[in-house]
């Protein structure tokens, strides 16, 4: 594509084209609802000639992950997508991708883990990874999926970091839902990631290497080390490649995005499409006269904290919104974490947490207006009543 | 063929200062194999002794690049390594001619990387893959695998009041890759290193996926002196209970017919793990082992095209 378009895309469609333009060496995958699409779309990439990738075809997402892996230990840039089981069943390798230091991108479209089965959004999937040493990018829209699917590939391949990147949007809400989305053109998207130099490759057989040898405590510990280091020093390459593709696109990302945040005294912190629900309340309550606002983060791994932090730190009330149930009795995920992140602080803001939109459960304005609603209900009251509740269940 | 002289000067891919056992199987097969591979060539190794007494970080006893992802990914990744070499290969990055090989123990070719295994022959890659079978999980202290043969004590199989070791038979991979109708599918014994050679130059030339499978003793496991490993593997041979055969192109040959088929207790007597079956009131498992390999040889015989 020679140049900049406007498109009608679905999320699936919008991140087969980002691999189609980041054309990469080896993808191997297997299908599985909601991301089969893109599998599907890639297919018919390679059928027509128009990727220079060799693609695996594997029995299931352990190989997937196994080949993906192989393949990126040759010196090739290498992908594969996955969704939910497919993700659970990656995950020993999840953590193999990372500890070798491989600089693999993988989108995942967010679905229920089973059991019961349900083949619909929520976050337990990818909540699940967030040990394994990933980089996590969350995304809204299939815009932001398709421009963080470009920025991954930079963030993961860059020298100081080195790390695996898992490129999230919601199943079937985003993934299935078609909008309008500005693609870059090919050329565009061949400078802006450049040609990919590996330092280490198993294909080098004049400089032979042994990738994945036995280390034990002498070692290990060590080479840990240097991961945590590599994801401190992700925190920085996110923040320039987001300035750089801000300067290409004039869509610049960062962290997280604020909306209405700067003089909001209730916030609603929530990741991905409920976000946009969000933003339509926010501009209604707004109106009326309300100082609500959003922040949706974009990077759980590595967690901003500080920056999350400072960005909260004039709100009066929070609610920090999971779609994931992860069991403690404590909340979920991001509120463990964005709570906190609030220790140190001089000054907290009344903090709860809402599990919601579990198994793909529709989460629509009313919903969203009655979380304001309780934060101004807490705030009435000096206190938070129930720090973990669940939105829109039947109890 | 090359002769013991010529086999003896070529350059090892893997060199002394490992871990492994003395006598163990396994080092003898994956250096008679990569002597077949004349040029460069990629490893790739399954969780076990193998990987893990090979490679123990900072040192590597591997002269090839080597790589280990996890226990049943071996087919997969090595699968991943070969279309890497493929897309690069065609972009013009790479020229070399590269040879790909996987070394992977029972558990983790018969047992828990099966699917993988499937996988990656089914799709079709030029790789070989080595299942070198010591019959059990000897990395983790001898439990049963699906190979260990029936009657043996393992720690998860073992002897007792109402149990005389292994209770089942063992799965006959071979077969089982052969109906993948991949180019090249052999049983392959160190003791018969000719033989070994040869097939592993087929293995090594076929164009598509080839698998070996490669008789490995573990002393430990099976309870023989590290001496007597090669004898071990002969003896497998020449009581049938491991056929030297290969299928080519689906074209089933025995390659080594015993002059003599020793009884099948001549190798199950040297065997600590087989001790049990030779206390009174065993007699009849020993038989039923024997009429066992019996009607698989006679069974292969008449598959075999001469």
């Amino acid at each position: 594509m020679a140049s900049r378009q406007h498109v009608a895309m679905t999320g699936n469609e919008a991140v087969a084209h980002a691999m189609r333009q980041i054309n990469p060496d080896v993808v191997a995958a297997y299908p599985i609802t909601p991301q089969t699409d893109i599998v599907q779309f890639f297919s018919q990439f390679v059928a027509d000639g128009v990727v220079k990738t060799e693609f695996v075809t594997v029995e299931s997402e352990h190989s997937a992950m196994s080949a993906t892996i192989g393949a990126a230990a040759s010196g090739a840039r290498a992908m594969t997508a996955t969704s939910s089981q497919g993700l659970a069943l990656m995950w020993e390798m999840l953590h193999i991708a990372s500890g070798y230091r491989l600089p693999i991108v993988m989108p995942v479209v967010n679905r229920t883990l089973s059991g019961p089965i349900n083949i619909h959004c929520d976050h337990s999937d990818t909540m699940g990874a967030l040990t394994t040493g990933w980089i996590q990018l969350y995304s809204e829209s299939a815009q932001e999926a398709y421009d963080n699917m470009i920025q991954a590939v930079r963030i993961a391949e860059h020298p100081d970091v080195q790390l695996p990147v898992m490129v999230c949007q919601d199943g079937f809400i985003t993934s299935h839902g078609i909008e309008n989305l500005e693609v870059l053109s090919d050329e565009e998207v061949a400078q802006f990631i450049g040609e990919y130099k590996p330092v280490y490759s198993v294909l080098d057989v004049n400089r032979p290497i042994t990738v994945g040898p036995l280390v034990l405590p002498d070692y290990l510990f060590e080479m840990k080390f240097q991961q945590a280091k590599a994801m401190e020093a992700a925190r920085r390459v996110i923040l320039e490649v987001g300035k750089e593709y801000g300067r290409l696109t004039g869509r610049e990302y960062g962290f997280f995005e604020g909306y209405r945040l700067e003089d909001a005294e209730r916030v609603i912190v929530v990741l991905s499409s409920t976000a946009g629900t969000t933003r339509v309340v926010v501009d209604e309550l707004r109106r009326k006269g309300e100082k609500v606002g959003l922040l949706k983060p974009r990077v759980i791994r590595p967690f901003p904290a500080s920056e999350l932090r400072e960005a909260l730190s004039h709100a009066r009330a929070v609610a920090i919104m999971d779609r994931a149930e992860t069991f403690s009795t404590q909340g979920g995920p991001l509120f463990c974490e964005i709570r906190a992140a609030f220790y140190d602080a001089p000054e907290r803001p009344l903090m709860r947490n809402y599990i919601f939109g579990l198994g793909g459960r529709d989460v629509g304005t009313s919903q969203i207006e009655k979380v304001f609603a309780d934060l101004a209900a807490d705030l009435a009251r000096g206190s938070v009543k129930t720090p973990v509740s669940y939105l829109d269940v039947r109890e | 063929m090359a002769t013991l002289r010529e086999l003896s000067r070529m350059p090892e891919m893997l060199v002394p200062g490992h871990r492994m056992c003395a006598g163990c199987g396994a080092p003898i097969v994956v250096r008679q194999v990569l002597r077949a591979a004349h040029g460069p060539v990629v490893v790739a190794n399954a969780t076990g002794c193998l990987e893990v007494s090979t490679t123990v970080y900072p040192f590597t006893s591997w002269q090839c690049p080597w790589i280990h992802t996890a226990f049943e990914s071996t087919a997969a990744s090595l699968s991943g390594v070969e279309a890497a070499y493929k897309s690069l290969k065609r972009q013009g990055k790479i020229s070399q001619e590269i040879k790909f090989v996987a070394f992977g123990g029972d558990g983790g070719t018969y047992d828990i990387g099966l699917q993988s295994l499937s996988g990656a022959l089914e799709r079709g890659h030029k790789m070989v893959y080595v299942c070198y079978d010591n019959g059990a999980y000897m990395n983790t202290g001898i439990q049963r695998s699906s190979a260990t043969p029936k009657g043996a004590e393992t720690t998860t199989s073992p002897v007792g009041k109402v149990q005389a070791g292994k209770p089942r038979s063992r799965k006959d991979l071979t077969k089982i890759v052969a109906a993948h109708n991949i180019p090249y599918v052999a049983q392959v014994s160190p003791a018969h290193w000719n033989d070994l050679y040869a097939k592993a130059e087929k293995a090594f030339a076929a164009d598509g996926p080839a698998f070996l499978n490669a008789i490995a003793p573990c002393p430990r496991g099976w309870r023989h002196d590290s001496s007597e490993t090669i004898e071990m593997c002969r003896l497998a041979v020449d009581t049938c209970f491991w056929p030297l055969y290969e299928v080519e192109n689906g074209k089933i040959r025995v390659t080594y017919k015993p002059k003599e088929k020793k009884p099948l207790v001549e190798f199950l007597k040297r065997q600590g793990r087989f001790n049990h079956l030779f206390k009174p009131g065993n007699e009849g498992l020993l038989e039923e082992l024997q009429q066992e390999v019996d009607r698989q040889w006679e069974a292969l015989l008449a598959q075999s095209e001469s």
